[in-house]
């Protein structure tokens, strides 16, 4: 590659992270294009209300269009067919791109933990409820119970109760000494003070800690949860559950980049083990969304060369990180979690495999052969995540199609590389 | 380290060795199976599941119509997990001259006790409607089944173990001999007789058996129980599986009980790369869809590879080696092993223990291989 | 962005604001069981993102389509419960 034509970065996600390695590779003056799944950019924490995104978010996107960057919105990646090469799936079919240096800011998804009734409709995430609000649901005047773990129970239940809704219990399956000791450190992040103060005054009365859903009730549908702490079942129309995050790997595992204890492994740079492949935000360790901005910005600038201006965020990520860790220890998971499920409980909701039916094999990839467990259409990314907490399972291993794909997207023979030039 | 004494050991957890399992442990007292990976780990879990009666061969029409009578005896005791459809095979002809084989084919199936029946075009439009219309007919062998390999050769060693057989997993058999096995940790176990059924692995176990490894694809959807209702396969395939071309296509498309469409398949001699390769990939799928033009809109969920072990005269290696008769090899199955499963097993068995087998051993013999070049 | 979707859940007419999700609509419809589970019991949507595939409905026709990730557009056609 010639040092006077742009290189061509690709940069999978347009959540915080992405947008920020978008932001940080224009300064090095490369070509840049970000791939995203979702109508509009955005990733979950910037979603866009009914399509429209908050005004912060849309200037910053706004100037990465006036500057020549392109959004491949609504598109998938499915393949990593050759070195420096995706195919991905938009609303025109399936296309292949070439990348120079490529940036993946995947995100996470959350994780979900099987009780007795967490398969009946309307028990969703709680990221999940937020972002069906987001895209028109109507919760006005809905009864919604949340729970789980983490600082995303109340930010979701206050954005909830904005929205109309009755949040009636928050429940916290962690203890309260260890958030009174991350409240007290929360000091030193003076900013996430401010932006927790208000959230627990608009919602903090709902909040039970060191309480959890032990059960949801109701023959076709939602009608109430049991919570450890409370002896009556609370009536509810929602529940809004989960337990933390899971980063999604399946991109960088596909491509063969290492990973360490369930995350991308990166240097200090933000690089995998990958030649031309960075890596930024949840995929390296779940650090919210200062973490993945400061991560999008080194990736961004690692990946076209300027390790010098990257080399100034440094101390920043470090910072972040020592956030990062003050989370995992404060909303760690507790082992009762482990014995919520019945044996007749669901494992595997894509081919309704109970916990009893796969826990006879040993490991996931036995399950998974003989029970079904994780052959459906998730590709075991909710039961293969729920059991690596459960059971101790391996990652899987990860193949093409990363998400299916109508069989006419493989037939094509031979797709033109599409160069994407503005 | 010597660890244990058996009447038979099985090398090898795939569906070969478990039902090399299973009629051992009806004729010997104590049997021991020894896998390194999950029970049906290997090409089991990566084939069809057809069982299915072939005639590429005098011997191969022998043992897959012998296998087939073993599993029908089977199948009312086997497990809801086992997926048994009795789907019946069609065999569609592309053209008028393919068509034209369709009745010395059925007579030739009737004649040796293997009820089929040729359709003409508007009769398999009516059977699978989702095949491209104007076809000029097929050929349908209603005794045909599906199963799930997997949970099958889980069932078989499940029977053999209540018969006392006991499995030792985890790892790999290093040293084969006609006396005793060797695992990778060193422990030893001996036996008066030692099968090799190590499928694609058999000859890295003993030497100079020829088996090859022939990668194959398949594609699986969501579910779509309306899409397709028989094992349906291009005429042409017999000719594909036979060549020993490096690279080859067939249209094959298996609905699963599950309401799934499998859909085959391709041949290549690649070693034992398993990498997706996705140039045949897009040629099957485009072969499928020159036969059933919609399956091109079922959303695809998964795509694997898996290996045919294979040998030079498309007969797997069923006996005792010339120079050894404690040592067995139960191998090289290339893409029947599901089918010939049982076949091979019951042949070990019956060779094992002097009893005078069902069908004649002498072409399976690894001498026979052997000689074939 | 201020013309109203008209779309088809179930054989019922429903107007949506621009933006609005399948999922959404079909959960402001009043119809929770988007699908059967293989197991045929009712199933709706959790993650939200397309990862789960709880939330899968058939869309013009098309089955096993993730309603969180459509965006209804005008005359759409979305049979639940299939």
């Amino acid at each position: 590659m010639s040092d006077l034509t742009p290189k061509q970065i690709w940069i999978v996600g347009a959540g915080p992270a992405g947008i920020a390695a978008a932001e940080a590779a224009l300064e090095s003056g490369a070509t840049v294009g970000v791939i995203d799944e979702n109508p509009a950019p955005g990733g979950q924490i910037y979603r866009a209300l009914l399509g429209v995104m908050k005004p912060e978010i849309q200037s910053r996107v706004d100037a990465l269009h006036a500057k020549g960057v392109l959004f491949l919105n609504q598109t998938t990646v499915i393949d990593a067919p050759a070195v420096g090469e995706l195919t991905v799936k938009g609303p025109n079919g399936p296309e292949r791109l070439r990348y120079e240096s490529l940036i993946l800011a995947t995100g996470a998804r959350e994780l979900f933990l099987p009780f007795p009734g967490w398969t009946l409709p309307n028990v969703m995430g709680v990221g999940g409820l937020q972002a069906l609000v987001k895209s028109g649901l109507d919760v006005s005047g809905k009864r919604i119970v949340v729970s789980g773990t983490g600082p995303l129970l109340l930010a979701v239940g206050a954005y909830l109760k904005q929205k109309g809704a009755k949040v009636v219990r928050i429940a916290e399956q962690a203890p309260a000494q260890r958030i009174r000791e991350f409240t007290q450190r929360l000091v030193g992040y003076p900013y996430k003070l401010g932006q927790g103060i208000p959230l627990m005054l608009s919602i903090g009365a709902t909040v039970r800690t060191s309480a959890w859903v032990e059960r949801a009730n109701g023959s076709h549908v939602l009608e109430s949860v049991k919570i450890n702490s409370h002896q009556e079942p609370i009536r509810c129309d929602y529940l809004a559950c989960a337990y933390g995050f899971e980063p999604n790997v399946e991109l960088a595992t596909l491509l063969g980049c290492e990973l360490h204890r369930g995350f991308v492994e990166v240097d200090e740079t933000l690089r995998t083990s990958v030649p031309y492949v960075w890596c930024a935000g949840e995929p390296t360790g779940i650090g919210g969304i200062d973490l993945s901005e400061i991560e999008g910005k080194i990736a961004g600038y690692c990946a076209t060369g300027n390790e010098k201006a990257a080399q100034r965020l440094m101390p920043t990520r470090a910072r972040w990180m020592r956030f990062a860790a003050m989370l995992e220890v404060t909303y760690a998971l507790r082992d009762e979690l482990k014995t919520l499920p019945n044996p007749e409980t669901i494992l595997c909701r894509c081919e309704d495999v109970s916990i009893e039916q796969a826990t006879e094999w040993n490991g996931s990839r036995a399950a998974k052969l003989h029970s079904r467990c994780g052959m459906g259409p998730c590709q075991g990314r909710i039961c293969g995540a729920a059991g690596r907490f459960l059971y101790g399972w391996e990652h899987g291993t990860v193949r093409a199609p990363l998400v299916p794909v109508p069989l006419s997207d493989l037939t094509e023979r031979d797709p033109e590389l599409t160069n994407h030039t503005n | 380290m010597e660890v244990g004494t058996y009447d038979a050991i099985v090398v090898g957890g795939g569906i070969v060795g478990c039902a090399c399992a299973y009629y051992l442990s009806e004729v010997f007292e104590s049997v021991l199976l020894i896998e390194p990976g999950p029970i049906g780990g290997g090409s089991t879990a990566a084939g069809m599941g057809h069982v299915v009666v072939m005639d590429d061969s005098p011997a191969q029409f022998a043992l897959t119509h012998d296998s087939q009578k073993l599993w029908k005896g089977l199948f009312s005791q086997m497990s809801d997990a086992c997926e048994v459809r009795e789907t019946g095979t069609l065999w569609v002809a592309a053209d008028e001259e393919e068509f034209s084989h369709v009745e010395g084919k059925r007579r030739f199936y009737e004649q040796h006790g293997v009820h089929a029946e040729v359709l003409d075009s508007q009769q398999v439009a009516e059977a699978e409607p989702n095949l491209r219309p104007g076809l000029p007919g097929g050929l349908r062998i209603p005794g045909d089944c599906v199963i799930y390999p997997v949970t099958a050769a889980g069932w078989l060693l499940e029977q053999a173990k209540r018969r006392g057989t006991v499995v030792r997993q985890g790892k790999p058999a290093v040293k084969v001999t006609g006396g005793s096995v060797m695992l990778s940790d060193g422990s030893r176990y001996t036996s008066a007789v030692v099968v090799n059924a190590a499928g694609g692995h058999a000859s890295e176990l003993t030497p100079g058996l020829q088996i090859e490894p022939r990668k194959g694809h398949l594609v699986i959807t969501d579910r779509y129980p309306w899409f397709v209702h028989h094992q349906l396969v291009e005429l042409g395939y017999l000719k594909s599986a036979h060549e020993m071309s490096s690279e080859s296509v067939a249209f094959n498309v298996q609905p699963r009980a599950t309401g799934q469409v499998l859909i085959g398949s391709s041949r290549q001699f690649v070693g034992w790369d398993g990498a997706i390769d996705h140039r045949i990939v897009a040629k099957m799928i485009a072969r499928a869809a020159v036969y059933m033009p919609k399956i091109a809109e079922l959303s695809a969920i998964r795509i694997w590879t898996g290996f045919r072990a294979t040998t030079p005269n498309k007969l797997p290696i069923i006996g005792s080696m010339p120079e050894d008769p404690r040592m067995m090899i139960a191998a090289g199955h290339e893409g029947l092993g599901i089918t010939t499963s049982l076949a091979t097993g019951k042949l070990i068995a019956d060779l094992a223990s002097g009893i005078t087998p069902r069908i004649d051993p002498s072409p399976f013999a690894p001498g026979a291989a052997y000689h074939h070049d | 962005m201020t013309e109203l979707i008209h779309i088809l859940i179930n054989g019922h007419a429903v107007t949506v604001k621009p933006g609005t999700s399948i999922a959404a609509a079909v959960l402001n419809a009043g119809t929770t069981a988007f699908r059967k589970s293989v197991s045929h019991v009712p199933r709706g949507p959790v993650c939200g993102m397309g990862v789960c595939f709880e939330c899968r409905v058939k869309i013009d026709g098309i089955e096993h389509q993730r309603s969180c990730m459509v965006l209804c557009s005008e005359g759409m056609v979305i049979e639940t419960d299939v």
